[in-house]
């Protein structure tokens, strides 16, 4: 049985390695998460804007040509519809709702890629919240266009300025923000990471896209349960999503994949799985990389939502106890992925979601096997950087 | 005896601990610092282990951090400095980190190598009450290796009294950073919060830290508390610091108000 226990471990990995300024922020949410999210008005208003306002249920979508290729049955969970375009949308609206509930007004987030960035603006710009997101100094460069869309969304990005530059600088920034703001302000993370209660109420939150594959599969193919489950993990909040109604049906293949970089001994990869050992990162036990001495390594990886050197707790402990399968994924391998897809199903994927499909090349599976990929997000954020590759993969999957 | 027993038997007010992060600005200069410190008359220093993603801390003491990182310092290099300095020193000396370099290192063999090399207690901001009680309290006991923990103004007194329970030394308590610069006033909230805790009448010392860069905040924390803890405010003089014993000895002499004001603008 997976679960977590009252402490917020799944089996060896979670807590909350906090610093005592934090001890109350985070105590308050984790004695009311529970019963704020069971209450019926907050389900009735959360179903309402998952449905009104983020256009769920999300298409359960049958992949013919993608199929085809592979020989297998291959569906594909389209959280890249959803309003803002990635999954990320999920856990934002739970998480205001949960916030105003709170009494909290004024809000901050980090973001990687910018999508939960993207989300978190959304979502304040709904409820008429102040909304402040940390992002990394690196990532605002590479992600233009998001920052653009934050600051149109009424949004203030605080470049994150120390170390890498990046995620988990911008994780560093917003943590520093809410010990100095410790009454009025909810701290939206948007993945399955930080300390107890933040990984389960996240994967609460995404664990929509699990609840609706299952009557989905159920209405495709007569089977709730398909065969495997593909998702990219950074954090991991899709994967988590995605995961969350099969974690116990031992009969479903779990498959996380993480972004290999340059290669996992490239000494550039963000394959948290195979380069991390056990220890702490913002709050969490759980597997992260980092030096013999403890300091935290730097990922790499062209994609902005996956280069963050922890993972989720629940992954951590997925993967060690062998209940899910880690595959790693060089940049190539998912630009590759990403033209590919483009070109036989019509969808242009984000660089994160590529991943995912790029292990359908690393992974074994059967004839009447029927599996199911989280689309996580879209590719518009990420046309520079494939605009930059188109001529290298211009040969990828076209019609002949 | 914990040398930090025997400070607290032998004076219970006006204590002054000083923070540095260690391996900055130079990576030897531990020695150096730490005995400049006990000239000048400081009463506890607290060694901070330079950490790649320093949570709890400002951005004076991540830079110093990162510097002294960048200089190559390692937990293993800083027990060998401590271990040199001590031969010729007796003052009470606890280490600052996150436990995740603790983790790293092994927490016995950290608890084992803080004894062996004469450090006294360690603060980890991030070890939560729980771990520790469950876990590693014993060990720690054992040892007779001390632990602080931290309280803040929005501490429930339930967990002030685990904190006391637990901590053995004396109880680091975070100030509100508003102190800083408020010359010689305090907040009510502050006021009201440093008498809920002396009413208390905790069995540990209490040292207020965060925001003390002064006399006269020194004083005021004094007048609620058993002493103070200064960090950022000795880093950003050590960044400039020509001489590090005579830069040192005049900081202390500031704090402490042993010159007067006017002198303090020569400096």
């Amino acid at each position: 049985m997976i679960a977590i226990n009252e402490k917020g471990y799944y089996g060896d990995f979670g807590g909350a390695y906090i610093p005592e300024m934090l001890h109350p922020n985070v105590e308050e949410l984790r004695q009311h998460y529970v019963q704020i999210m069971q209450e019926d008005s907050f389900q009735k208003e959360f179903q309402q804007l998952l449905k009104d306002y983020v256009g769920r249920p999300s298409p359960l979508y049958l992949a013919k040509s993608l199929s085809e290729h592979y020989q297998t049955t291959i569906y594909l969970k389209r959280e890249d519809l959803n309003h803002t375009g990635a999954h990320k949308i999920n856990n934002t609206i739970g998480q205001i709702l949960m916030a105003k509930r709170l009494g909290k007004t004024r809000i901050i987030a980090e973001t990687g890629a910018g999508q939960h960035g993207v989300a978190t603006a959304t979502v304040c710009a709904l409820m008429g919240i102040q909304c402040i997101v940390y992002m990394g100094a690196v990532d605002i460069e590479r992600q233009a266009p998001n920052v653009s869309r934050m600051r149109m969304l009424g949004a203030e990005v605080r470049p994150a300025v120390s170390g890498s530059q990046t995620l988990k600088d911008a994780t560093n920034e917003a943590i520093r923000d809410w010990i100095n703001n410790p009454v009025d302000t909810h701290y939206i993370i948007g993945s399955v990471v930080g300390p107890h209660p933040y990984p389960d109420m996240v994967a609460r939150f995404q664990s929509v896209i699990s609840e609706e594959m299952k009557w989905q599969l159920e209405e495709h193919t007569g089977k709730a349960n398909p065969d495997m489950i593909v998702a990219c993990v950074g954090g991991g909040s899709n994967a988590a999503g995605a995961f969350y109604h099969y974690l116990n049906e031992k009969d479903v293949r779990l498959v996380a994949v993480e972004a290999a970089g340059l290669g996992i001994n490239s000494g550039e990869s963000a394959a948290t799985s195979v380069l991390g050992t056990e220890g702490v990162i913002h709050g969490s036990r759980t597997l992260l990389m980092q030096t013999s001495d403890g300091q935290i390594v730097e990922p790499y990886s062209i994609s902005a939502g996956l280069d963050y050197p922890g993972i989720g707790p629940l992954h951590a402990h997925l993967i060690k106890s062998g209940r899910a399968e880690a595959v790693s994924i060089t940049d190539d391998d998912a630009l590759e992925a990403a033209f590919f897809l483009s070109r036989k199903e019509g969808i242009i994927p984000a660089l994160e979601t590529a991943h995912a499909f790029s292990a359908l090349d690393k992974i074994s599976f059967q004839r009447d096997d029927v599996i199911v990929i989280c689309l996580s997000g879209r590719g518009d954020k990420d046309l520079n950087t494939y605009i930059k590759h188109l001529d290298r993969f211009s040969g990828i999957g076209k019609i002949s | 005896m914990n040398r930090l027993d025997q400070l607290f038997s032998q004076k219970n007010d006006h204590i002054l601990n000083i923070y540095f992060t260690a391996g900055y600005p130079k990576l030897a200069d531990t020695k150096e610092i730490i005995l400049s410190l006990e000239k000048a008359g400081v009463d506890l220093i607290e060694l901070g282990m330079p950490y790649s993603d320093p949570l709890a801390d400002g951005p004076t003491i991540q830079e110093s951090g990162q510097q002294a990182l960048a200089n190559g310092m390692t937990l293993p290099l800083l027990f060998d400095q401590i271990k040199e300095v001590r031969q010729e020193t007796q003052i009470p000396l606890i280490m600052m980190g996150y436990f995740n370099q603790v983790m790293q290192f092994g927490i016995q063999a950290f608890i084992d190598k803080c004894v062996e090399v004469g450090i006294d207690g360690v603060i980890l901001p991030d070890l939560p009450l729980y771990e520790y009680e469950q876990y590693y309290r014993d060990m720690f006991e054992q040892a007779g290796l001390h632990i602080s923990f931290l309280i803040t103004p929005q501490t429930s007194e339930e967990r002030i009294r685990k904190v006391d329970e637990l901590t053995k030394g004396f109880i680091y308590m975070v100030s509100n950073s508003s102190i800083t610069g408020a010359k010689n006033t305090i907040s009510d909230l502050q006021l009201s919060y440093f008498n809920r805790i002396n009413a208390l009448q905790l069995k540990n010392p209490r040292l207020i830290g965060f925001g003390i860069s002064s006399h006269e905040t020194f004083e005021t924390a004094c007048q609620y508390a058993n002493g103070a803890i200064i960090g950022s405010a000795y880093i950003k003089m050590l960044a400039k610091a020509q001489d590090i014993e005579k830069d040192t000895k005049l900081f202390v002499q500031k704090i402490k108000g042993e010159i007067p004001t006017k002198l303090q603008y020569m400096v």
